[in-house]
């Protein structure tokens, strides 16, 4: 029953999918694409990765849409019509580049296969000792915050990065009423001199 | 019985995809979008008791606040957007 809960998800996922490319009202494709994420967090949860499904949900589903809405508003809410081009050299290198891929996922190990590689890798010594290397009962935290410490580091420091930028090119406009008022203040000033 | 639920749930969820995908107006679609998204935290919340595990209950409520909102930003997109008419739709979709 587990799997027929996942196969009933990723079927929803191909038909919502198809359904994105098809449809031309861009409003429809918006609305769309909020059930896509909602169902790739839902088969993330089935498949226990739980922080991923949270981020898909949280970024994917929600700060998403409202930023296609706000697009949205500016702009028409009708997809303009295109010419179909008929391309039969493309489709076949994409086809034989998806059979490839879906070739290559035959080797790949069954899901929940305890002697996958990555079970095997690193993964016995985080379980195994990670409670006397590091200390925190939470293997995770030790993992993110210990053995990829550097990595962590890297991370934080492009979402600071990325939200200086963000608010520089943002905040302008916001962070400007406190001078804008000023610079108000000041013409008024001037307008009632004169 | 939780598979009898999810299975119900599934049946449901195709039913609002397919007024999501067809809806006439904008409003069948938001409702439709709305009612997936708890269609989902319901299946998550069956999807849990189903494997044993109910702490998935916890992830389901996050999911219920996340879609409410969109849910939100939807309706003051048609609220604000095109002034006082919603998004005019041309009967072209699938």
């Amino acid at each position: 029953m587990e799997l027929a809960v996942v196969i009933g998800m990723l079927f929803f996922m191909a038909a919502i999918a198809l359904a994105i490319i098809w449809v031309r009202n861009l409003f429809a494709v918006t609305m769309l694409m909020g059930i896509y994420s909602l169902t790739a967090a839902a088969l993330y949860v089935a498949l226990d990765a739980v922080d991923v499904a949270f981020t898909e949900a949280a970024v994917g589903a929600g700060i998403s849409t409202v930023l296609m809405l706000a697009t949205l508003s500016l702009t028409k809410a009708e997809e303009k019509p295109f010419r179909s081009i008929q391309h039969p050299v493309s489709l076949a290198v994409v086809l034989v580049t998806g059979g490839v891929l879906i070739y290559g996922t035959l080797d790949m190990p069954a899901y929940g296969d305890p002697d996958a590689p990555i079970h095997q890798h690193v993964a016995p010594r985080y379980v195994q000792d990670s409670g006397q290397e590091v200390g925190p009962p939470n293997i995770v935290t030790s993992i993110l915050a210990s053995y990829r410490g550097y990595d962590t580091m890297g991370e934080v420091t492009v979402i600071f990065t990325a939200a200086a930028g963000v608010l520089m090119l943002i905040g302008r406009g916001r962070s400007g009423p406190g001078r804008r008022r000023k610079t108000w203040d000041y013409e008024d000033l001037e307008g009632d001199e004169r | 019985m939780y598979a009898a639920a999810a299975a119900a749930v599934l049946i449901v969820m195709l039913m609002a995809l397919i007024r999501a995908l067809r809806g006439p107006t904008v409003f069948d679609r938001i409702l439709a979008v709305n009612s997936f998204g708890t269609l989902t935290v319901v299946l998550i919340a069956v999807y849990g008791f189903l494997t044993d595990r109910p702490d998935f209950l916890d992830i389901a409520l996050v999911y219920a606040l996340i879609n409410f909102i969109g849910t939100i930003a939807v309706t003051k997109y048609v609220q604000f957007a095109n002034g006082d008419e919603p998004p005019v739709e041309h009967g072209e979709d699938v």
